[in-house]
């Protein structure tokens, strides 16, 4: 197979992948909130409950649809574009994703049409059920979908048959391989806070426009407690992630953190300009002496540099080192957000906090940064293999075309150019409006939506077309 | 005992297939025909009769998709190569359509009327997409050394687009019989009037398609007995019950019609779309990559079968369960103040 399909192939997945962690990203946090919303609202009948729910069910309702649309090209893509890849990591990994659809993809589906559309055909608790086992579907799509991942990270739990194929010896081996539960943590934690910096955002934006908005109030104490506590929990999280690349991932590690010389005592490099072809970092910041102590070992262990690796097993390493600094220093923005907030709580001034509500804002959009930057870590820094060091890229991918590939990833940019900016748009004009609750109380049969409908809240407007 | 998992999971996957043309054909169908409604209401209550079941209907595809690559990696992976293009257009079809559920409402007057569209252009899309990956499928698939060896446009051709017409049809029909079974007033009687059609076009259409797919490949000749020789009755009289129950299927559609049935329509298709579906797997079995590579050779391991039926014997009866509930709840005909969007 040529270089030309292979890095296009990439190109189109990469896109697509990136395009589609976006959603379940937000979603798996924000399943998880309209949950606590509706359970909140059952047991105390506070009709601000009700009707933040009622308002983020709908922002739930079409990030929930892209992602299921952009999910089901992964489920094709893996075949269309990496058949040979299919075929290898099946009898291994092949149960892990039927699994996922199995337990995780129906589950979600299915109750995703009574949670919202069925208030007025079930009753509260049934209703109520029914966005939790949506909420809960996310985490076990999570679970399968990072398991399956993880093996390909560090393989194990397998043996290669004489004929070159694998075989599965130990199923829990495959399932909990030992990257599994840390990034599992790691990857559901950054859910959390992708979603509370949205919400968070959404609510700091209101209150700039109205300060006693009671609805934003709440939602904003709900978002910042969430990030207050998840994002210091996410470091302590990332750190164990980090280990276990340590223990298992070596030339990751060094590709992340640019060593590029096997020594005991590495200094930990700051910034610079890694360059691959010359083995050494440009314009580098580094403190010496410091490197050991942040990956939690002694100062005399030997930490393996790129030099241990045969050059063509590195990965882009300046694309990994850069990555994991963005990812990295938005933890510690999410950090410092969640300790000025929590401070502005407890003092009772967030509401006017004017700073802190623009920079709320500004914070928004930052998870998902985040999330994507952490997984091109992740994925860049697993290159160039695709089950690492079982099967490379460049023999994983199928016997197509240039010509099919690259018109189909030009058809793919222009309908996700279509689709998510039409989407953000929508989502971006939702929070705009914000939270109305005057409108919340179901308009009297005949012409009304059902209060559980996406647009319950929304006036009715003409419906044309 | 020991069990054929190859044949079980075989059994599995292509109930999972037929679940799927079922269940999405009848809301794809709903979208085909979403440009003959009459008012912008009318397109309303279109989608909202299947706003509820559509996610969970096409998540049958990704269990056919997921499970093929489970279940029988070589198929996948030869069948993913050789269908690239119809595949990809598939799910950029089917992206467009999926997003316009939610879309749709949000959208102003521009908006609305593009994602109204792009809701009809997504369905149709996506039927024609599964048109020709099904015809190409049937004509065979060029394999060397286990992999796709073919070229990427020998789905296109004269046989695959009778093919892609004829499921457009059969899939409008299942859309015209649910919104009979689903609607009332003026919406019920267009739909009739878009059944009567489908299933006049889905006669024709069927009957050419079967014609012509006795021509595609000897081997499916051979089994309804044409043989080079001439026609052996002998083969053709255990097979002829396949074809009775397609005519049986329009026959129902067509005197429900007649009776001004609302439901008995809905499940003559679905018994035209069993007649075919039984016929094509007739004609392969046991091929899975026609007509190099049988099922028992595209087999995943006998460990990941045997893990994956476990987890299948005991979801599979939930998942039906729920499924089945949540169309429960669903139920009965749907007004213009449904009281959904």
């Amino acid at each position: 197979m040529d270089f030309d399909a292979i890095l296009l192939a990439r190109l189109q997945f990469a896109f697509t992948i990136a395009f589609h962690i976006i959603f379940p990203s937000f979603t798996i946090g924000l399943a998880s909130f309209l949950a606590v919303l509706e359970g909140l609202w059952l047991g105390t009948r506070r009709e601000v409950f009700r009707n933040l729910y009622l308002f983020w069910v709908k922002i739930f309702a079409l990030s929930f649809g892209m992602g299921v649309v952009s999910g089901v090209v992964m489920s094709y893509e893996l075949g269309t574009n990496w058949s040979e890849f299919s075929k290898m990591a099946a009898p291994v990994i092949g149960p892990l994703l039927a699994f996922e659809v199995l337990t995780a993809f129906f589950l979600e589906a299915s109750f995703l049409g009574v949670m919202l559309f069925g208030w007025k055909k079930v009753g509260p608790k049934l209703h109520f059920t029914a966005t939790v086992l949506v909420a809960i579907g996310t985490f076990i799509s999570a679970f399968w979908i990072l398991s399956a991942n993880s093996w390909m990270q560090h393989p194990t739990g397998y043996e290669m048959l004489a004929d070159g194929t694998l075989r599965a010896t130990d199923w829990m081996a495959v399932i909990f391989s030992p990257t599994f539960p840390s990034r599992l943590a790691h990857m559901s934690l950054a859910a959390f806070l992708t979603t509370s910096l949205v919400v968070g955002a959404a609510s700091a934006w209101q209150l700039l426009k109205d300060r006693t908005q009671p609805e934003s109030r709440m939602a904003l104490r709900m978002a910042v407690g969430m990030f207050a506590i998840v994002a210091p929990l996410q470091l302590v999280a990332g750190h164990y992630s980090g280990e276990t690349v340590r223990e298992h991932q070596p030339l990751k590690l060094a590709a992340i953190e640019a060593y590029w010389k096997t020594r005991a005592d590495q200094p930990q490099s700051l910034v610079g300009i890694p360059d691959r072809d010359a083995a050494k970092t440009h314009y580098e910041i580094e403190i010496p002496g410091i490197g050991n102590l942040i990956q939690g070992v002694s100062k005399d262990t030997v930490l393996q540099g790129l030099d241990s690796f045969p050059r063509e097993d590195w990965p882009v390493v300046g694309l990994v080192y850069w990555s994991f600094r963005i990812m990295v220093g938005l933890g510690l923005a999410m950090i410092a957000l969640g300790a000025w907030g929590v401070w502005l709580i407890w003092r009772r001034r967030v509401d006017d906090a004017g700073g802190f509500l623009w920079a709320t804002v500004a914070m928004g959009p930052t998870g998902f940064i985040a999330v994507i930057a952490g997984w091109i870590v992740a994925e860049v820094g697993r290159q160039p293999w695709t089950i690492y060091g079982v099967l490379r890229t460049a023999d994983s991918v199928s016997p197509v075309g240039v010509g099919q590939i690259s018109a189909s990833l030009l058809a793919f940019m222009i309908i996700y150019a279509i689709v998510f900016s039409a989407g953000g748009l929508y989502i971006l004009r939702l929070i705009a409006r914000g939270p109305a609750p005057a409108l919340a109380e179901p308009p009297p049969d005949g012409e009304g939506r059902a209060p559980g409908s996406p647009l319950a809240a929304a006036p009715a407007e003409p419906r044309e077309v | 005992m020991t069990l054929d998992l190859p044949l079980i999971w075989a059994g599995l996957i292509a109930t999972a297939v037929l679940l799927y043309v079922l269940l999405d054909g009848f809301d794809l169908g709903v979208g085909i025909l979403f440009p003959f409604a009459r008012s912008p209401a009318e397109r309303d209550v279109m989608m909202d009769s299947i706003a509820p079941v559509w996610d969970g209907n096409e998540t049958w595809l990704v269990l056919g998709g997921g499970g093929l690559f489970a279940a029988f990696p070589l198929a996948y992976g030869i069948l993913a190569p050789a269908f690239y293009l119809p595949l990809i257009l598939m799910l950029l079809a089917l992206i467009l359509r999926g997003v316009a559920f939610e879309f749709r409402l949000h959208g102003r007057k521009r908006g609305k009327a593009f994602w109204t569209f792009a809701f009809a252009a997504g369905s149709l899309g996506a039927t024609i997409a599964q048109g020709f990956v099904l015809g190409g499928f049937i004509q065979g698939v060029t394999v060397a050394d286990g992999r796709f060896a073919g070229q990427p446009f020998d789905w296109l051709t004269p046989y695959t687009l009778l093919v892609a017409a004829g499921l457009v049809a059969g899939y409008a029909l299942l859309g015209g019989c649910w919104l009979m079974w689903k609607t009332q007033d003026q919406l019920h009687g267009d739909a009739r009037r878009w059944s009567a059609i489908s299933a006049a076009a889905v006669g024709v259409l069927l009957f050419a398609v079967s014609l012509a797919t006795l021509f595609v490949h000897p081997r499916i000749a051979d089994r309804w007995g044409f043989t080079g020789e001439g026609f052996d009755v002998a083969t053709f009289l255990p097979h002829l019950p396949i074809p009775l129950l397609g005519a049986a299927g329009l026959g129902v559609v067509a005197v429900g019609l007649w009776k001004r049935s609302h439901g008995w329509p809905f499940l003559g298709g679905a018994l035209v779309f069993l007649s075919g579906y039984i016929g094509l797997a007739v004609s392969f079995f046991p091929s899975i990559v026609p007509y190099d590579i049988d099922f028992r050779t595209a087999a995943n391991a006998d460990n990941a079968l045997g893990l994956m039926l476990w987890g299948i014997a005991i979801l599979l009866p939930a998942i039906l369960g729920y499924t089945v509930w949540v169309y429960w709840i669903f139920r009965g005909k749907v007004s213009a103040d449904a009281g959904y969007h």
